[in-house]
């Protein structure tokens, strides 16, 4: 493990262990974001929980952005050095064509149900998961609701649009 | 037949297998024993568990999917329903969250306000916690008389907000109003009555011999296992590991305080059950500091973009009724970004991953929920432990139906 972890010495080993382009930044509130692309997405972690120290799986989420294009969803991943005390978030963009991401499962057990949740919420289908199957949901439910498509109330009503806040 | 083994803890196992027939139990959904909405599906060989599968979701309600379509002051009360036994931290979690996105500093008195509030949700979180776990091994007694101490902290929650259970404490930026006289009276009333009572429960059970054997060993976990799965929380610091939010990433000026993480050695029911005990005996020390050092200043920020201003105020000043209006209609201006904020929950790292697009309401919000992800573990925990060590187990672990699936 390295001994003096900074963003410089993260961002050297992420993208040494990718394969191709990775981008990383820091956020205004001090958190080190880096963009990875699904297909190095378990190298990047396995170098961050086998050399660089993040054991710990704090989170895993997806977001829906409609308006990108070719990046539609958004993997979202938070690691944290239990003992440095850093945490570093990667994200993963997807195209709606292929909503496709490998399993984190083999590397954090605990993967496992955030990835169905995941799943779940946004239909992103992760690669070798043991058993990928809705789990908050009904199981004959046929889309996934937290997708921005799907309306939470009934769509004609307009009371609540943000035109009417000025927005 | 039967063949004798030994577990991990070097007690002598007999293994009755009824002609090796493996028989399907279903624990649950609405099951005494499980305390909420749980099904599990077990396999069974006699009593012993070969395999168990959990159904989740009984009573998921779409928060994420409802945040998205509400102004950041109404999610409040959805986190409420998160973990209910311990709302105010919830609340209060949420508060932090957008303070951090908004970039709002508090007064030094709010965060202590906030330190007492949350810890006394916390002792309230434990002590339901560690009477079930007595409940569930037969000892109505201890229950009974922690319910009233849980009781007098839900007066104080009363005497703060006016709310109980789902308390929708506290506002961005501080707290609606400053404590008053009379809980600060209840405050020291409790604080004077509770250690006796509280030690006295403490002598019905940790040392008891029949709980004792009913709970060492039972539903162990190894600090591997419980770092591989995410655990967070008393089930944590329980298998070993010293992670505690408050410590690692103090918020609410937790740095100004003494306070020691209790953690266990193996991981099982009794360690949890230990961790819990001693944290609730840290959360009433925490307390009297923040009491005794309880600085002077405002109950809240001065941020009129999300702070309601005095209802007096609003009929008589102009500016007063804007921000009024702008805040009841969910029109304050907040920053594009993305945060992630945690607090150390009732049952660990509670967190909220929050992106805003600068609109009215939030454009993505994740609850990093404890239990959700702690509670994937429990057929490994109980895998080959009979079936009443199980009970034992999942009320142990504290799994809440509500955080469990939001």
């Amino acid at each position: 493990m390295a001994v003096h972890l900074n963003n410089d010495s993260i961002i050297h080993a992420v993208s040494t262990a990718a394969g191709s382009q990775t981008t990383a930044s820091v956020d205004n509130y001090g958190m080190l974001n880096v963009i990875v692309s699904a297909d190095d997405i378990i190298s990047v972690v396995k170098e961050l929980k086998e050399n660089q120290g993040f054991i710990f799986l704090t989170d895993l989420c997806a977001a829906h952005y409609p308006e990108r294009k070719n990046t539609e969803f958004e993997v979202v991943y938070h690691l944290h050095n239990l003992v440095t005390n850093h945490r570093v978030r990667l994200r993963v963009q997807l195209s709606e064509q292929k909503v496709s991401v490998p399993t984190l499962v083999d590397l954090y057990p605990g993967a496992n149900w955030m990835e169905r949740e995941t799943f779940d919420f946004y239909g992103v289908n992760f690669e070798g998961h043991p058993n990928l199957k809705r789990i908050l949901n009904m199981d004959d439910m046929d889309y996934h609701p937290l997708r921005k498509q799907y309306a939470l109330e009934d769509e004609t009503r307009d009371d609540k649009n943000n035109t009417f806040f000025g927005r | 037949m039967s063949e004798i083994t030994f577990n991990k803890q070097g007690q002598m196992v007999s293994r009755d297998t009824i002609d090796g027939d493996i028989a399907t139990l279903n624990l649950g959904p609405t099951h005494p024993a499980t305390h909420g909405i749980f099904q599990n599906v077990l396999k069974v060989d006699g009593e012993r568990i070969i395999e168990a599968e959990q159904t989740v979701g009984y009573i998921h309600r779409a928060f994420e999917k409802l945040a998205e379509r509400r102004p950041y002051n109404q999610i409040t009360p959805i986190t409420d329903r998160l973990n209910y036994c311990s709302s105010p931290i919830n609340n209060i979690g949420w508060h932090l969250t957008v303070e951090k996105l908004a970039g709002i500093e508090v007064p030094k008195r709010v965060d202590y306000m906030r330190v007492i509030i949350m810890e006394l949700a916390r002792i309230a979180d434990h002590l339901v916690c560690n009477s079930v776990i007595g409940v569930d091994t037969g000892a109505l007694t201890g229950f009974t008389y922690m319910f009233q101490e849980r009781e007098k902290i839900y007066e104080l929650f009363e005497e703060v907000c006016g709310a109980r259970l789902t308390t929708n404490i506290g506002r961005i930026g501080g707290f609606e109003r400053d404590f008053s006289p009379t809980f600060h009276a209840k405050l020291n009333k409790f604080l004077a009555e509770f250690s006796k009572n509280f030690e006295e429960f403490d002598k019905l059970l940790t040392r008891n011999r029949i709980f004792m054997d009913r709970v060492i060993g039972a539903g162990p976990i190894s600090p591997e296992r419980a770092l591989a799965y995410s655990f967070a929380g008393p089930n944590l610091r329980a298998a070993g590991v010293d992670y505690d939010v408050r410590v690692m990433n103090p918020y609410c000026s937790y740095d100004d305080f003494d306070f020691i993480v209790p953690i266990g050695k193996d991981g099982d029911t009794y360690d949890r059950y230990m961790v819990r005990q001693e944290e609730i005996r840290q959360s009433v020390h925490i307390i009297k500091q923040a009491l005794a050092k309880m600085p002077a200043g405002d109950f809240h920020a001065n941020v009129p973009d999300f702070y309601l201003p005095p209802k007096e105020e609003v009929y008589r000043s102009m500016e007063s009724l804007i921000y009024h209006f702008k805040i009841v209609m969910g029109e304050t201006a907040i920053p594009k970004g993305e945060v992630y904020f945690s607090v150390e929950g009732g049952n660990g790292e509670l967190g909220y991953y929050l992106v805003s697009d600068g609109g009215r309401t939030p454009y993505r919000l994740h609850f990093r929920r404890p239990c959700f992800i702690y509670y994937q573990a429990y057929p490994e925990m109980i895998k080959d432990s009979v079936l009443s060590d199980a009970i034992l187990t999942m009320s142990s672990m504290n799994v809440i139906a509500g955080e469990l699936d939001a």
